[in-house]
């Protein structure tokens, strides 16, 4: 391996430096796949004034909630709030969070097209609804379409189910979901992981998410909020 | 006074019978999510969910629970045989871009064109929640809406024009509820099914738009027992 390790120490190390003001992708959906560890190391450090994008907004103190609770975050990009996210829904009603809602797979297109270089699209989702509200609408081969921006961020967190040396990635059943595209969509991306093996231990057609995406890696042992 | 109508399993059910062999298929929340037990059988469907599954199966039994393997609704469940794993992105390219053969929707609201409402109640608390809805409601080859013919206060849910926040727009083209089946056609409302023991007329004073029939409208299958 001739790239530089990206391997960190703990959980708190890897989160060290996020600062006040950053914006963080989150991955996670039906309580798997989510980076329970590092947000619990992000609640540790502190930052504060952040601006998120997460399908939801987390179940009680689990998932994203801790952050809510500590009142880290000002701004919230997602899809689906979620009735147990019992803090961000106690704030949203006092107007102490900005949210700002956007349909899932939408979600999923914008992050997708932003790391794919790919400053706008045009989707036929929403047309007609409050989503496009504010947004450019033209017909394309006969359908209603509204231009959607690109959405990245500073930091991906997200979490895998084992990484090699380098980054590579995969992952386990239902908890894959957001993680991958997330992954492709911030400067900075760190992944928690089970367990991290040699390079070359990982079948190269088996690997989703390959290291070019990744560029910290911690290892903990999943946490999880059901 | 008021006669029984059908209970949400067999709105369920009934919904159940509209899903062809081979079908891959989208259940939302709530009573679409009950139609998954109510498959006929000689049919096989492959549901899909959200987080990247295309062939889920049943819940997963007691003890046997993977809590990586879950449904939308965050519910542990099985694979059938032919199953596959792939992101949530990929998920939705398969419902925004027209591949899943029946989606079937909770709804609020759905109007004389097909608008869909199912996503706010005006004026509740909360910040309500899109979730995948609005992809799936513009991309499903065939968009089936199960919901209660009329709200608990009796206010009529099929309408003229959504008052509700909207989904998409002309995206239904059937709905089954608790009183009936109706087709959403370029003429208008078809009534296909009348719950047993209810005539045209009453469905009709049950619901805003003009609804279209002629002769004798068959009954709904009103199902006992799950399959």
């Amino acid at each position: 391996m001739t790239q530089k390790s990206k391997i960190f120490p703990s959980v708190d190390a890897v989160v060290a430096d996020i600062p006040d003001g950053a914006s963080i992708v989150f991955g996670g959906f039906g309580g798997a796949g989510f980076p329970n560890n590092l947000i619990q190391g992000l609640a540790r450090k502190g930052s504060k004034n952040l601006s998120v994008i997460s399908n939801n907004c987390g179940t009680g103190e689990g998932e994203l909630g801790i952050l809510f609770k500590n009142r880290q975050i000002r701004h919230v990009t997602a899809a689906f709030p979620g009735p147990g996210a019992t803090y961000f829904q106690e704030q949203f009603d006092k107007n102490e969070v900005e949210l700002e809602l956007v349909p899932q797979g939408i979600l999923c297109e914008r992050l997708r097209a932003h790391g794919a270089g790919i400053p706008a699209f045009f989707s036929p989702v929403g047309v007609g609804t409050e989503i496009a509200k504010g947004k450019e609408e033209r017909v394309i081969g006969g359908r209603r379409c509204i231009l959607e921006r690109s959405i990245g961020a500073d930091y991906a967190f997200i979490k895998a189910f084992r990484a090699d040396q380098l980054g590579n990635l995969v992952f386990r059943k239902g908890a894959r979901n957001f993680n991958p595209v997330m992954a492709t969509a911030a400067k900075t991306t760190i992944v928690e992981v089970e367990e991290i093996v040699e390079v070359g231990a990982l079948d190269p057609e088996v690997i989703v998410t390959p290291f070019i995406f990744v560029h910290r890696i911690v290892v903990a042992k999943g946490l999880r909020y059901v | 006074m008021s006669k029984p109508r059908l209970t949400r399993e067999q709105i369920a059910a009934r919904a159940a019978l509209e899903l062809p062999d081979g079908a891959c298929v989208n259940l939302g929340w709530g009573i679409p999510n009950l139609t998954a037990a109510y498959v006929p059988h000689g049919v096989t469907v492959y549901f899909h969910s959200e987080n990247g599954i295309l062939g889920m199966g049943p819940r997963a039994p007691k003890g046997q629970e993977d809590f990586d393997l879950v449904d939308a609704m965050k519910v542990p469940v099985t694979l059938v045989p032919g199953a596959s794993f792939f992101a949530q992105e990929d998920a939705h390219v398969m419902t925004r871009g027209g591949h899943l053969d029946v989606c079937i929707l909770g709804g609020l609201q759905v109007s004389e064109r097909g608008d869909l409402a199912n996503w706010r109640v005006p004026g509740a608390r909360g910040a309500g929640g899109i979730g995948g809805a609005m992809d799936i409601a513009v991309g499903a080859k065939r968009l089936i809406v199960t919901m209660e013919h009329t709200s608990k206060e009796g206010a009529r849910k099929i309408v003229k024009v959504c008052d509700y926040p909207l989904t998409a727009l002309e995206c239904v083209n059937t709905i089954v509820t608790d009183l009936a089946v109706i087709d959403v056609t370029p003429q208008g409302l078809t009534l296909r099914e009348v719950a047993p023991g209810f005539t045209p007329e009453e469905i009709q004073s049950f619901t805003e738009p003009e609804l279209h029939y002629s002769g004798q409208v068959p009954e709904m299958f009103a199902s006992t027992s799950k399959n």
